[in-house]
C-alpha cells in the first residue's frame, strides 16, 4: 500500500488560500492592527506559513510516521543501546495528573508524592549500584558521565590534588572521552588486549599520580565481562586515582553483580536502557549517578531527603559542585524507570539480565558460523561479530548488510563500534524478544549473506529512502528551509 | 610517491625523508578502513611535534581517527587543499592526499618504522 500521499514537505504542498480551520464571520467590531502597534513593533510583512487543509496535514504526518521503524513496530537489535520493549502502562501512570501536571515551583508539602517516588528511587538506584548516594539530575547518560567527573573533580580540588588526566579504554562508547574532556581533564587510551579485555600491562604503564579516574564499562562494549576487574580497581585505588563505571551495559548484570562490590567509586545508569524508557527522538532524557559516600558531598543539589515522615529537596550542600539541570531533571523519565524496577522487583530484575544474556547467547550460537565473532563463543548481552572476510572475499561490508536488513523489516544493528574490531556488527537482542524473533532474524542474516553482493550493495530497495550521501550530508548540511511563498499565497481566506 | 621508499608507523601513516624534510600521510589501508572521510584537522605552521604525538584527525562518516607523528620534528607546512576537499585521500593517499611536512633533526630514529612489506604482511594482512 503506498504510504507516500502528501509526505512532500508541507511547504511545497501548500496553496494559496487553503485553509484547515474555517471560522465563523467575526462577531465584535472590527479594529485595525495600526491602531494598537507602531510600525517598529509589526512584521513587515505576512508570516510565511503553508498553506493547507486537514486531511493534507494529516496524511501528511500519519504517514511520515508509518515510515519510521521503531520497536513497537520491528525489531531492533540495535547493540549498546538496549532496545527493549517500553510497557504501554507506564505512559499511563506518567500521564496520571498527579504527576503530570504538577508545577516545579510548587511548595514541597505539595507534591509530597513525587518526593517520595523520587527518594526510594534514589534508594532503589543505590541499593543496585552497590552505592550510597545518588543524584537523578543529570539529563542523559553523558551527561551522567560529566556530572560525575565534575563531582571527582571537586574531590580531588579539595584534597588539594592536582590529578588532572581520565584513562579511557579504546572500546569505550565516544560519549567517555568526551565528557572528560568538556570537564576539563586529559584524556589517554588504554588499549584492549586480544580477548577483548583491559590490557593490563598498558594499564598499569599509564597509571599514575596524575591519573584522575579510569573509566570502564563492564561488561564492556564487546559484550564481555572483564574478569580482571577486581585487580583493575585494585591497581587504579593503589594510583590514588577513582574508578568510574560507564553503566551503559547495567541491563546484563541486574541484581547479579554491583559496581560497588567490584571496585567501583561512581557511575552513572541509562534508564532508557536498563528500565525501559523511552529511546531517542531527541526528547527528555536522565542519567542518574551514584557515587560512594566519600563523593556524596559534591553531587548536584538539590537532593531528595526525608525528614520523619516528610519529603524535602535539601538545597544546604555547601561543597556541591551546584545544579546541572533545571528544576529537578526530567522526572517523567524518572518515574517511568521507577514503575520498571517497582513492577520487576528484585528477582524480576535478575530474571531481566539472565533473559538478557542467554537471549544474545542463543542469537550468537544461531549466526557464528556465518558471523564470525573474534572475542569468542560466549558474551553477555550483545555480542561483535566482524565481517571483514565477507568485505574480503566479495566486497560486500558490514553497512550493507545493515542497510539489507531493512528491507526484510529489521532495524539494522549498530555497525562499526566498537573500533577495536573490523567491520563491526553489533547485535543486542535484549531480553524482551522471544525465541521465535531472534530465530527469524538469524535465518534472515543467513539468507543475505548468500545473496549477490550488487543487490546488498545497492541496498535498502524498500525504502522510502535508500542511501543518503552521507558525506555531502556532513560537508555540506542544509539545515534550514527557506521557503518563498508565491506573491498572492496571503490572499483573504475562502468563504463558503 | 613510490610506495616501496615510505616508511610505515603500525598506526597507519607513512612517512618520506627528503633531506631533513619528512612527508606524512595515511596509509591507503587505512582509507579504506575509514571508508568516506568528511573532515581533516591539521595542525598549525610551527608546531613541535614529538614521536607518536598526535598532531591531527581525520573524520569519516562512521568513526574519528587520531593521526600520529611517526617521528618528532616540526610542522613547516600542512596541506590546506586536503582540509578543504578530504576526498583527496581516497583517491590518492600518496600524492595529492599528503597532509604534513615536519623539519625532522638530523639522527633522528626511524628504526621503529616498518618497510611496505613489513607493513603489508604484518599490518594489513593481520588486520
Amino acid at each position: 500500500m503506498d504510504k507516500q500521499q502528501s509526505t512532500g514537505l508541507l511547504f511545497d504542498l501548500s496553496r494559496p488560500g487553503r485553509r484547515a480551520a474555517l471560522l465563523p464571520p467575526c462577531d465584535v467590531p472590527l479594529t485595525l492592527i495600526d491602531d494598537h502597534l507602531s510600525p517598529a513593533d509589526r512584521a513587515s510583512g505576512a508570516v510565511p506559513l503553508p498553506e493547507l487543509a486537514e486531511i493534507d496535514v494529516v496524511r501528511h504526518y500519519i504517514n511520515l510516521s508509518t515510515q519510521n521503524m521503531c520497536i513497537d513496530t520491528n525489531f531492533y537489535p540495535l547493540g549498546s543501546c538496549t532496545m527493549k520493549y517500553n510497557p504501554k502502562r507506564h505512559e499511563r501512570l506518567a500521564a496520571l495528573p498527579g504527576f503530570a501536571d504538577l508545577h516545579p515551583h510548587q511548595p514541597d508539602s505539595s507534591i509530597q508524592g513525587m518526593l517520595e517516588l523520587l527518594y526510594n528511587l534514589q534508594g532503589m538506584l543505590a541499593e543496585i549500584a552497590g552505592l550510597p548516594a545518588v543524584s537523578l539530575q543529570p539529563a542523559a547518560g553523558a551527561h551522567g558521565e560529566f556530572t560525575a567527573l565534575l563531582v571527582a573533580a571537586a574531590y580531588f580540588r579539595a584534597q588539594g590534588s592536582t590529578r588532572k588526566v581520565v584513562l579511557v579504554p579504546d572500546s569505550a562508547h565516544g560519549t567517555n572521552p568526551a565528557s572528560a574532556a568538556l570537564a576539563g581533564f586529559e584524556i589517554k587510551q588504554v588499549k584492549s588486549d586480544p580477548r577483548g579485555l583491559v590490557d593490563l600491562a598498558d594499564l598499569k604503564s599509564k597509571l599514575g599520580p596524575t591519573t584522575a579516574v579510569f573509566m570502564i564499562t563492564n561488561p564492556n562494549t564487546l559484550g564481555l565481562f572483564d574478569s580482571q576487574i577486581g585487580q583493575i580497581a585494585n591497581m587504579v585505588h593503589e594510583a590514588g586515582a577513582l574508578m568510574y563505571l560507564d553503566g551503559a551495559n547495567m541491563n546484563a548484570i541486574l541484581g547479579r553483580t554491583r559496581p560497588g562490590d567490584f571496585g567501583v567509586d561512581m557511575m552513572h545508569y541509562n534508564p532508557h536502557k536498563t528500565f525501559s524508557g523511552p529511546h531517542g527522538g531527541g526528547g527528555p532524557g536522565a542519567g542518574p549517578i551514584a557515587v560512594r559516600d566519600f563523593l556524596a558531598p559534591y553531587l548536584p543539589t538539590p537532593l531528595v531527603t526525608k525528614q520523619g515522615d516528610k519529603y524535602a529537596l535539601d538545597f544546604n550542600r555547601p561543597q556541591s559542585i551546584g545544579r546541572v539541570r533545571s528544576f529537578f531533571g526530567n522526572t517523567g523519565v524518572l518515574l517511568r524507570a521507577y514503575c520498571y524496577i517497582r513492577t520487576y522487583g528484585p528477582d524480576g530484575l535478575k530474571a531481566v539480565a539472565e533473559n538478557a544474556v542467554l537471549n544474545a547467547n542463543y542469537l550468537l550460537a544461531l549466526v557464528k558460523d556465518f558471523l564470525p565473532v573474534p572475542q569468542g563463543d560466549r558474551c553477555m548481552h550483545e555480542f561483535v561479530a566482524s565481517l571483514k572476510d565477507l568485505q574480503k572475499e566479495r566486497g560486500i561490508r558490514t553497512m550493507d548488510v545493515a542497510k539489507r536488513l531493512l528491507d526484510y523489516g529489521y532495524h539494522a544493528p549498530t555497525v562499526y563500534f566498537p573500533l577495536v574490531v573490523a567491520e563491526a556488527f553489533m547485535v543486542e537482542p535484549t531480553e524482551t524478544e522471544s525465541k521465535e524473533t531472534l530465530e527469524a532474524f538469524a535465518a534472515t542474516l543467513r539468507k543475505i549473506i548468500d545473496e549477490p553482493a550488487e543487490l546488498l550493495q545497492t541496498a535498502p530497495h524498500t525504502t522510502p529512502v535508500s542511501r543518503p550521501d552521507e558525506v555531502r550530508a556532513a560537508r555540506q548540511p542544509v539545515v534550514c528551509c527557506v521557503w518563498e511563498p508565491e506573491e498572492e499565497t496571503h490572499s483573504e481566506p475562502a468563504t463558503r | 610517491m613510490n610506495e616501496n621508499d615510505l616508511l610505515y608507523a603500525r598506526s597507519h601513516e607513512w612517512l618520506q625523508i627528503v633531506g631533513d624534510v619528512g612527508t606524512i600521510g595515511i596509509t591507503r589501508f587505512a582509507v579504506d578502513q575509514l571508508t568516506d572521510l568528511v573532515y581533516v584537522e591539521l595542525p598549525p605552521v610551527g608546531r613541535a611535534l614529538h614521536a607518536g604525538d598526535s598532531f591531527g584527525v581525520v573524520e569519516s562518516v562512521k568513526a574519528v581517527s587520531d593521526i600520529y607523528a611517526p617521528v618528532a620534528g616540526e610542522v613547516i607546512e600542512a596541506n590546506q587543499t586536503v582540509v578543504n576537499d578530504p576526498s583527496l585521500l581516497g583517491t590518492d593517499p600518496y600524492e595529492k592526499g599528503w597532509l604534513i611536512k615536519i623539519r625532522i633533526p638530523a639522527g633522528t630514529d626511524t628504526s621503529h618504522l616498518l618497510s611496505k612489506s613489513t607493513y603489508d604482511s604484518e599490518v594489513v594482512n593481520a588486520h
